[in-house]
């Protein structure tokens, strides 16, 4: 059974070929059923699969499946390998369930546009890369499913590259994640110049000739690789004007999937990180400072999609808050949480956003309620669970990651639970702005066709996605919770993480506390949610155009970094290139032809006079023998 | 020169100083016989010098093929040239139109012999003694020798000579045969020979020339290349006229 | 026993010579092609005299080979002549310049 594996990314592939050659003809709406399917097909031999690796012993519950030898570079042997345990296959089940999902929606979200086809196209690429990325069994099979996701995010955050702004979002993601990837290229080089292996399992089992300065390097620099991917401090500017491209897309892959292959992959590196607690130290602290910034601009957004792009910056935040400090089965954990309430708060506002005519602007929804009832409680699902209130399935991921941060140090526990409080208020904000309150959206439509709209929930491809995904936020909390015979993701991932896990010794009293703790935390911030937006619209001392501005990080970043490159390319363009180099190549061009000019000449076209240089080259030769001869 | 003589006998010395003369004497006279028939005659009369010397240095049977093939056949092809052509007028070699040309060849052929002749002295370069097989096998016949080395070292040359030969008919027949009626560009297997020697009055026809035909055109009006000229780029044309 | 080898080359030489100046200096072509026919006749004379002194029959199939190709370069030769002179009679090798640079 395991080993078809080779089948969950082929199906996609297949997809994706298939649309490219013929989507156009297709059409719509079948070439998106046509993708629907193979993303299921693929979701089918996922679980299929799975059961295979659950049937094996713990010990023995990893395989290798090789295809074939990529290359090989003098000691670099490149192996085109899946590598099956249970962190890959949990990631690969919940890839391709959340994909599914969103791709059945996306076929109710797009049914109107007129690229329809090239959408899937785009979306099945996108699941094969992330199938390669997660599946990969050597780190550089992985970063060509890193490059190939990021190309397609680049595609998608352009879909409407009619569009300035989205145009330029997608380039802004290109050149952030391009920072990261230096940083993940540069590991690899590390990697393998000090073990001489690429594969996971070779790496792992080298690590102990390794010294502690290099395997720091090689975390620190995978961590810049993954910050640039998941949108954690400095580089997470991007993922905000991600949102320019549809909301499947952001749904899909800047919320549930790719914007967590960081995370993934600072999981699946555990051993090193686990021997470098420097750099596990960074990346806790970075991860906790960028939730802590992330809930703070949430709280003063206004554009429905920016509140959940700065949430999902938030949540991946916490999700490295997990990783450093070695709590990596609660960043799974999370992780899989936050992609089904994540992608539910992101297809939910879609619906809005489609009901409203495009329209993104919470200010200018409310009292949505009772005119989409489903959308209206499946949000209000989302929102419960985002924000840890139990039991909901955020309660259990979140107070996990709290705990073991408490156990590192407290400090990291206070900003954590601060942050907490702070992701129940803004979506509480989030949602009452849209769904209760004052009816504003037929007035304040600038274009003034807000009072013909008719807002009603979507058809049932697109409810249903929400309503499963409502369901798994809902009980989602029960695949770990913390009694014993629960704890199965926590068993299931012991053979892959459970030697570099942090073991928290904490008796059952204070679990207790923390329990009860992590829900005051979401209480406290529901409670201050209701009690200021549940019928004002306007707040602007809660609102200040620093965390509009969202810390002005944007403006620094165009001011200083931006706008100097820009103008030493502009620079490079007048001087060097225009005048420098297109100089040099003019003038050797110029050069040579002028030297042809002149020696043209010499071809008169007579053939006696050619016979003559042929005579002369003769005369040459022989006095050369003769000179050797005689000398 | 008294050194050069020692090992020859008289007879020898003689034969070679009457054919040397004779080559020599012939040799001039190709170069300065203004009718070409007569410079064909002279060609005949070295080439039997050189056969004789052949004989002499007891090479019998490239002697006799000398005789047959070039004095018989090359020769021969030369004069049925000449006159089916119907160029046997005399040439003016009084001076020569390009500037220096005869000078420079004059100095240069002398430059050529005199190396020769001081390579010739005795010291040659190379000392490399018999990569195909002896020369002098006993009372072995020449013809005999020749004839195994060609068959058995030299066998892969001799037979791509052969084909070398099949290759010059067919470019020859190729070369001289006429078009077929029509002149339609369709018609004709190979538009360059066609347009090559095709009669004076198809010259109108300018869709289908082969490369040669323009150089031959031209010869009418020899100022050379002129724009616009069929089958000639016209921006190679202005070029050339702009020099 | 003929004269020294030295005398032979002279007298190749010398036909080289001659039949490099006449290749020169003439415009018939026809003649041009004659001198040709005498300068391949020399190197053909300096190959038997080699294979003389040097015991090698090498020399005498080079010199076989040689009057194979003569022959038919000048078959081919003779070809494009009669070519040329199908459209212009009495062209000399100066009146064909058109690859003038």
């Amino acid at each position: 059974m395991l080993g078809a594996v080779f089948l969950i990314p082929l199906f996609p592939f297949v997809g994706f070929l298939v649309l490219a050659a013929l989507g156009r003809k297709l059409g719509n709406p079948r070439a998106g059923w046509l993708a629907t399917a193979m993303v299921l097909a693929s979701f089918v031999t996922t679980v299929i699969v799975f059961t295979g690796l659950f049937e094996r012993s713990p010990a023995s519950r990893s395989y290798t499946q090789t295809w074939y030898s990529w290359f090989t570079v003098d000691r670099l042997h490149v192996t085109a390998s899946l590598l099956v345990d249970p962190l890959s296959m949990t990631m690969a089940l919940f890839v391709t369930g959340v994909s599914t999902l969103i791709h059945l929606y996306s076929i109710g979200y797009m049914s109107h546009d007129e690229q329809f086809p090239k959408f899937f196209v785009y979306l099945n690429l996108f699941v094969v890369s992330m199938l390669i990325l997660v599946l990969g069994g050597n780190f550089l099979l992985t970063f060509l499913g890193w490059e190939g996701v990021g190309v397609c995010s680049y595609f998608l955050i352009s879909f409407w590259f009619d569009r300035p702004s989205a145009a330029s979002a997608g380039k802004k993601a290109m050149i952030f994640n391009r920072i990261g990837d230096a940083g993940f290229l540069l590991a690899m080089f590390l990697i393998f110049e000090r073990t001489g292996s690429l594969q996971y399992t070779t790496v792992f089992s080298r690590l102990g000739h390794v010294g502690t300065p290099s395997l720091t390097a090689i975390a620190l620099l995978l961590f810049l690789g993954a910050a640039g991917k998941s949108a954690q401090l400095p580089l997470y500017p991007w993922l905000a004007d991600a949102m320019e491209g549809p909301t499947p897309v952001s749904a899909l892959i800047h919320a549930a999937t790719m914007v967590t292959a960081g995370v993934y992959l600072m999981c699946r590196v555990a051993p090193i990180l686990h021997l470098a607690p420097d750099a596990a130290h960074v990346v806790a602290i970075v991860g906790v400072a960028t939730a802590f910034l992330g809930a703070t601009i949430a709280c003063a957004q206004n554009d429905i999609k920016k509140i959940l792009a700065y949430s999902t910056i938030s949540q991946l935040g916490y999700m490295f808050l997990a990783v450093g400090v070695g709590a990596y089965v609660a960043a799974i954990f999370l992780m899989l949480t936050h992609a089904f309430y994540k992608a539910l708060l992101f297809l939910g506002a879609g619906s809005v956003i489609h009901a409203m005519g495009d329209e993104q602007d919470t200010k200018r929804f409310g009292a949505l309620a009772r005119l989409m009832p489903i959308t209206s409680i499946t949000f209000l699902i989302a929102w419960l669970s985002i924000g840890g209130v139990p039991p909901f399935s955020g309660f259990w991921s979140k107070g996990d990651v709290l705990e073991n941060a408490y156990a590192m140090s407290p400090l990291l526990y206070v900003v954590g639970a601060l942050t907490a409080v702070l992701t129940a208020y803004y979506l509480g904000r989030c949602y009452l702005l849209t769904f209760r309150g004052k009816q504003r959206w037929a007035e304040a439509r600038r274009d003034g066709k807000g009072a013909g709209l008719h807002p009603h929930d979507p058809s049932w491809l697109m409810t249903l996605p929400l309503v499963v995904l409502a369901a798994a936020s809902t009980v989602a909390g029960i695949i770990n919770l913390p009694i014993h015979p629960f704890d199965l993701l926590q068993r299931w991932l012991d053979p892959v993480v459970g030697a570099q896990l942090r073991q928290l010794h904490f008796s059952v009293g204070t679990e207790w506390v923390f329990a009860i703790g992590d829900a005051v935390l979401a209480a406290l911030g529901v409670s201050i949610a209701i009690g200021l937006w549940r019928r004002v619209a306007e707040h602007p001392a809660l609102e200040p155009v620093f965390l509009r501005r969202a810390w002005y990080i944007d403006w620094a970043y165009d001011s200083f970094v931006a706008r100097g490159s820009t103008e030493v390319a502009q620079v490079t363009f007048d001087d060097v290139e225009t005048k420098g180099i297109d100089g040099a190549v003019n003038g050797f061009g110029g050069l040579v032809a002028a030297a042809g000019r002149r020696l043209r000449t010499v071809q008169t076209g007579y053939v006696r006079n050619y016979a003559l240089g042929l005579m002369g080259g003769l005369v040459l030769i022989l006095a050369y023998v003769v000179v050797r001869a005689f000398a | 020169m008294h050194l050069f003589l020692a090992s020859a006998t008289l007879p020898d010395t003689i034969t070679f100083a009457i054919a040397a003369a004779i080559c020599i004497v012939g040799s001039l006279g190709v170069v300065v016989s203004t009718h070409p028939v007569h410079s064909a005659l002279m060609l005949v009369m070295t080439l039997f010098g050189v056969a004789v010397l052949f004989v002499e240095e007891n090479a019998q049977f490239l002697a006799a093929v000398q005789v047959i093939v070039y004095a018989g056949a090359i020769v021969v092809l030369f004069l049925f040239v000449i006159m089916l052509l119907g160029v046997d007028r005399a040439e003016s070699i009084a001076a020569d139109p390009l500037r220096g040309q005869r000078l420079t060849a004059l100095l240069l052929g002398l430059l050529v012999l005199a190396e020769v002749v001081l390579l010739g002295r005795g010291r040659w370069p190379t000392g490399a003694h018999s990569t195909a097989g002896a020369l002098n096998q006993g009372t072995k016949p020449n013809v005999n020798v020749l004839g195994t080395s060609i068959f058995t070292t030299f066998l892969l040359p001799f037979e791509i000579t052969s084909a070398l030969l099949v290759i010059a008919i067919v470019g020859a027949v190729v070369l001289a045969r006429r078009p077929r009626r029509p002149v339609g560009g369709a018609s004709s297997p190979i538009p360059s020979a066609k347009g090559l020697t095709g009669p004076p009055e198809a010259e109108g026809d300018d869709t289908d020339r082969g490369p040669l035909q323009m150089g031959v055109e031209d010869l009418e009006d020899s100022d050379g290349l002129e724009a616009g000229r069929p089958g000639v780029p016209a921006t190679h044309g202005q070029e050339g006229s702009k020099s | 026993m003929t004269v020294s080898a030295a005398w032979y080359l002279t007298l190749a030489a010398a036909m080289f010579s001659i039949g490099a100046i006449g290749l020169l200096v003439r415009r018939n072509v026809l003649v041009m092609f004659m001198c040709v026919e005498l300068m391949l006749n020399a190197a053909n004379l300096t190959f038997v005299t080699f294979a003389r002194e040097l015991n090698d029959v090498g020399g005498q199939a080079v010199v076989f080979f040689v009057l194979v190709v003569a022959a038919a370069e000048v078959v081919v030769g003779l070809g494009i002549i009669v070519a040329i002179y199908r459209r212009r009679l009495g062209a000399t090798a100066d009146d064909i310049h058109v690859l003038k640079g």
